[in-house]
């Protein structure tokens, strides 16, 4: 048997040497990481608008070509010299959300058609979900969506990360006939909610507190946006009226 | 002085149970005349967790990850070789240092070594695979706790030298690689009709009426592919006839 003081230096230079190791190696690899971090989140905000793209190449080309990264205020007007990449969802949604800042992406497609792509963030059960929701023109219609996670559970609540749950919006609208923000409402089947079927999903069997976290994040998401929706609808119509 | 020695038959106790556990894992006894590197011996613990001892259908070691990874071909690919990574690489790490590693903590100096490598492997797939990454998730983090890890450092690894330990790791990535890839192919197949991602079932097939199987992608698929393959090994092989 070895003695105490032997086990105990050699748990000490084996945490030391393992730990000096791995820093070593996170470095190094923390460059490559970020990058694909980055490619991630631009395939992600065109996966919003129906776009899955797998190749570096596309998605870095169609992200330039096609997204313009717009930054707003509460009250809907554009900010000028921030970047939509440099803004933090989490320190965002944070703020009080009068002070929040905005990023919005807009997405022209080879049509002329434009998108307007909302990212939300939020809480789910074991920690932070996201995602993107494209709007078509008019600000009520959903377009496409796309959610992720970090840690959710697989079959239950990550199942929000998966394609039959995210074409489930698409279609679905987020303003009452009456012009009241109501937002898409992920809600089990048998729950009764007082508008239409236009307003829900169906939520995750199992996933109830990631489904309610997702429910939230689009609801508090969409809301500091509506002023500019207002603003832009207004002109939208005006410009379609012109032609 | 009684103690010690109380303990120390104990260990040798514990590892006599343990060979025996694992019969077909043949005991490399000390020899003082240099071993060839591919001997027969060390062939043999090489191949034999290939089918005899296979990791996952006779020691039924290592399921969990079997189940959730192998709706397609490329991730159960990409995990077989993190497993093989990882338990070679800790088998050899654990067998060059087991005179020094103090008996009472010698599990957890295991898992810092495993959890080590689990760490660098993971960083790698983020760096170089990253949508390999975000479909294993979880499961990367996991392989720390594989039973077959753990298993074979205390089953053999602690009490042979470094080169036999590391093809034993060899050994037993590739026989949790192969069923991985046999569940994974059925799984593919039939639930989606492709291959590494490569559609397989041709397009007249479901203007024809074919339809690919939903409970193939779902959980429950692997268990009765990876039983099916038990049943199979075993009216095959006759040395497990009657073991288990």
């Amino acid at each position: 048997m070895h003695s105490n003081k032997y086990t105990l230096i050699y748990a000490a230079v084996l945490s030391v040497l393992t730990a000096v190791i791995l820093a070593v190696t996170a470095e190094g690899l923390k460059p490559a990481q970020q990058a694909n971090v980055i490619l991630d989140t631009k395939a992600n905000i065109l996966k919003a608008v129906r776009l899955d793209l797998t190749e570096r190449q596309q998605i870095e080309q169609t992200y330039e070509s096609r997204i313009r990264e717009v930054v707003l205020n509460v009250s809907g007007e554009e900010l000028e010299g921030v970047d939509a990449k440099d803004i933090d969802m989490k320190e965002e949604t944070d703020k009080d959300w009068k002070e929040r800042r905005l990023p919005l992406y807009v997405y022209t497609a080879p049509e002329g058609d434009k998108n307007y792509i909302i990212p939300v963030r939020g809480v789910g059960l074991w920690g932070p979900i996201w995602g993107y929701i494209s709007l078509e023109g008019d600000f009520n219609t959903i377009y496409g969506a796309y959610f992720d996670h970090k840690g959710e559970t697989p079959g239950l609540g990550a199942e929000i990360a998966e394609k039959p749950f995210q074409d489930q919006f698409r279609g679905k609208k987020i303003m009452s006939e009456d012009g009241q923000f109501v937002s898409v409402n992920v809600i089990k089947k048998t729950d009764k909610l007082e508008y239409g079927e236009m307003y829900r999903v169906d939520a995750i069997s199992g996933g109830t507190i990631t489904s309610q976290g997702t429910n939230d994040m689009i609801k508090e998401g969409l809301e500091p946006y509506l002023t500019y929706f207002k603003k832009n609808k207004s002109n939208n119509l005006i410009s379609e009226y012109r032609k | 002085m009684n103690e010690e020695e109380q303990l120390m038959s104990e260990e040798e106790q514990l590892t006599t149970v343990r060979e025996e556990a694992t019969t077909a894992t043949p005991s490399v006894v000390p020899v003082k005349k240099r071993e060839a590197l591919f001997s027969k011996k060390n062939v043999q613990t090489l191949r034999d967790p290939l089918d005899d001892t296979n990791p996952v259908t006779v020691q039924v070691l290592g399921i969990c990850s079997a189940l959730a990874v192998t709706v397609q071909m490329k991730p159960a690919l990409i995990m077989a070789l993190g497993v093989t990574f990882v338990v070679a690489f800790s088998n050899l790490i654990v067998s060059m240092l087991r005179r020094t590693i103090p008996t009472r903590i010698r599990i957890i100096v295991q898992l810092i070594i495993v959890a080590m490598l689990v760490t660098i492997v993971d960083q790698l797939l983020k760096a170089y695979m990253f949508d390999i990454s975000k479909k294993l998730s979880v499961f990367v983090g996991l392989i720390i706790t594989n039973c077959i890890v753990m298993g074979r450092l205390e089953a053999f690894a602690l009490a042979q030298r470094p080169w036999p330990a590391f093809l034993d790791g060899i050994g037993n990535g590739l026989g949790y690689g192969l069923i991985l890839l046999v569940v994974a192919f059925f799984r593919e197949l039939f639930g989606a009709g492709t291959l590494f991602g490569f559609k397989v079932v041709p397009q007249w097939a479901y203007d024809m009426g074919y339809v690919n199987n939903g409970l193939m992608v779902l959980p429950p698929a692997a268990l009765f592919v990876i039983g099916i393959y038990i049943w199979w090994q075993r009216s095959r092989n006759q040395k497990l006839i009657n073991v288990s």
